[in-house]
């Protein structure tokens, strides 16, 4: 095990470290002591690491991730995991703004809450927040899931295309072509495949699912009330 | 003998308020109830560098011998922070257009011809192709609100990254691809359903302002482990205090588009009426570098409405330290080409106004997704049009800037010009010709 302390050495000093290794390191597992609220740490990973920080994050940690684990044992700053190509996140807190934004591919696993814009522009990415998220998440969400046990706020998926947003508690409100639809079987299967790639045993009950209406896919005069 | 008066008869007379081209606009509009979409960039007049002129070598300016004196034209990059600078051997470099707006011969076109002479092209939004990079030696990746195809593999093969906050055609606006153009493969790049009206966010969806912006450019280096330049690029509107605040974020390059610059498509409205002419823009940026003493050291890119080298030349005399170009490098691989007329005269429009750019019916096979209409473009001939293209501008440039004694272009300088026009006096911040008068100062 590595452990690299943030007290005594830079985030570019430990990003250059991580961006160095290759997918037949032996130096597997990494702990970051002291990240003390910094910005960009672990981001642009692309090996099959697991790196654990002791702490508080600044923002965009594990940006751009690919293959590594990463897991944030505090809080995390703005745009957690964003762009995340695969691999996993956790975060242990909560998440700020921007969770998870425009992720192509991986998971990010939320335990507490997440602030607004959580999943905004996602396209692909399967993003869990064991609590709630907050106004204009899934914003133009492109592909993927959004799983939520808690509320989810105002301005539920606005504008968005072919992603699943699926909530147990109450939203606030939808966004534009956001509508619910009904819960198929397929759309349970995809929802149990990520809760259990999550490590979570929930099953698919009280989950509503929400997705794209599909009416604002082309521009015409008689939806001018929703731009 | 017949003695009755000639009835009076009166022309019919046109209104200056409500001319053809807005009676046009209405009836189109009311027809449709949809805005005009359109490419390019403004096409109405504005103050621009042909109200500029150069005052040459006199008694008291020293010219060079032209085709004998070296005049230098490189220009260094990204120097500022990035262990990778990028050196052009010209100042001119290619704009950021799309795959998705452009076809894949046309791409390969503007890399083929930027890399003949030693400069560099630039991706657009929707992601970077392995054609484009690998026809382009140096290869600048745009950093978009939608980011579409982003990815970390691109950001590492790409020679510089360019964080695009707005463009000249419309400062605060998204992107627009409708889906006549979003074929199989661009709606996989972009992760989207396949002829959807694709619409592109106009803000980023995990930073506002400039104090986000440094912790961005901070999260890009960290990725490319400081190896690259990152360049901040925006549509002209408030360029002091823009160019100041992408100064202050971190920017080692700021690029700047006027209103002239082109767009893929955009409303009619959001081209012709917001932004600036870049002529009102160049000084105010460049007084921003110098206020902050970067001047030359973060290097200011400018663009919009760049046609020929007097063009080049007045842009870097104004304070830019290259230029860029979209809509004359189009021109120059083959848009509006004269000898397509008729098929632009089916398309209801006409050899040198064509614009359509957002249909995908392009009859020279530059701005379509159409595997047809692509193929008629030959990426290597039109690759050594633009290469021909590109050495006139640099030609041309040299030129100039011999006749007023430098011996680099970038010792042009806002001394050696004067304004036909108050308002280019006012803006260029450049005496009125045969006077020292400067508007404003």
């Amino acid at each position: 095990m590595r452990s690299v302390d943030l007290e005594e050495s830079s985030v570019r000093e430990l990003n250059g470290e991580l961006h160095r290794l290759t997918p037949e390191t032996n130096e597997t597992r990494w702990v970051i002591e002291h990240p003390q609220g910094k910005h960009a740490i672990a981001c642009g990973l692309d090996a099959p690491v697991t790196v654990e920080v002791k702490g508080h994050v600044g923002y965009y940690c594990a940006g751009m991730n690919k293959h590594a684990t990463i897991v944030i044992d505090g809080n995390a700053g703005v745009g957690v995991a964003e762009n995340m190509i695969s691999g996993e996140v956790r975060v242990k807190g909560d998440a700020s703004q921007a969770a998870g934004a425009t992720g192509v591919g991986g998971l990010l696993v939320i335990e507490g809450n997440a602030s607004a814009r959580c999943g905004i522009s996602m396209k692909g990415i399967d993003i869990v927040v064991k609590g709630s998220i907050g106004p204009m998440s899934a914003f133009m969400a492109q592909a993927g899931t959004l799983v939520v046990f808690g509320d989810a706020g105002e301005a539920l998926g606005d504008s968005i295309y072919e992603a699943r947003l699926f909530v147990r508690g109450s939203v606030a409100s939808l966004g534009a072509d956001c509508i619910e639809k009904p819960l198929s079987d397929e759309d349970k299967v995809i929802l149990l495949r990520v809760l259990d790639r999550a490590g979570l045993s929930a099953g698919s009950d009280g989950f509503r699912l929400y997705g794209s209406a599909r009416k604002l896919y082309h521009f015409h005069v008689d939806n001018v009330d929703a731009y | 003998m017949n003695t009755q008066r000639p009835k009076a008869a009166t022309p019919p007379r046109f209104s200056a308020t409500f001319d053809p081209q807005a009676i046009a606009e209405i009836q189109r509009a009311a027809a449709t109830g949809i805005y005009d979409i359109r490419g390019g960039g403004a096409k109405r007049k504005l103050p621009h560098f042909d109200d500029l002129l150069f005052l040459g070598a006199s008694i008291s300016r020293y010219p060079l011998e032209g085709y004998r004196e070296r005049c230098g034209t490189n220009v260094v990059l990204g120097g500022r922070f990035a262990s990778k600078p990028i050196e052009l051997k010209i100042p001119i470099t290619i704009a950021g257009m799309s795959f998705g707006a452009l076809s894949a011969p046309a791409k390969e076109a503007l890399g083929r011809g930027a890399s003949a002479v030693g400069t560099s092209t630039t991706t657009g939004d929707g992601g970077m192709t392995d054609e484009e990079r690998g026809h382009s030696s140096i290869l600048v990746y745009q950093y978009l609100p939608s980011r579409y195809g982003m990815n970390p593999d691109d950001l590492r093969r790409a020679d510089a990254i360019e964080i695009v906050i707005g463009q000249g055609a419309k400062p605060g606006g998204g992107g627009m691809l409708l889906g006549q153009k979003i074929s199989p493969r661009i709606a996989r790049m972009r992760t989207l359903p396949e002829g959807i009206d694709q619409r592109s966010a106009c803000r980023h969806p995990d930073w506002t302002g400039p104090d986000d912006l440094e912790i961005k450019i901070e999260e890009l280096r960290e990725i490319t482990d400081w190896e690259k330049p990152i360049y901040v690029k925006v549509g002209a509107s408030r360029p002091y205090y823009d160019t100041a605040l992408a100064v202050k974020s971190g920017a080692d390059v700021v690029v700047l588009d006027g209103m002239q610059g082109g767009t893929a498509a955009t409303q009619d409205v959001f081209i012709e009426h917001v932004g600036l002419p870049i002529l009102a823009a160049i000084r105010p940026a460049a007084q921003a570098l110098q206020d902050l003493g970067m001047h030359r050291k973060v290097q200011l890119i400018v663009s919009g409405g760049i046609r020929n080298g007097a063009d080049v030349a007045k842009a870097l005399a104004l304070g830019a330290d290259a230029v860029s170009i979209g809509t004359a490098a189009l021109i120059a691989i083959g848009d509006n080409d004269p000898g397509l007329e008729d098929e632009y005269r089916k398309l209801g429009s006409t050899a040198g106004a064509y614009d359509d750019w957002q249909d995908g019916r392009d009859p020279a096979g530059i701005t379509t997704q159409d595997p047809e209409l692509a193929a008629r473009l030959d990426p290597v001939k039109a690759g050594r049009r633009l290469a021909n293209y590109l050495s006139v501008l640099t030609l041309e440039t040299q030129t100039i800037a011999r006749a007023c004694g430098k011996s680099h272009v970038h010792n042009l300088e806002p001394e050696d010009l004067v304004a036909l026009t108050l308002e280019a006096a006012a803006m260029a911040r450049v005496p009125l010709a045969g006077t020292s008068w400067i508007p404003g100062s």
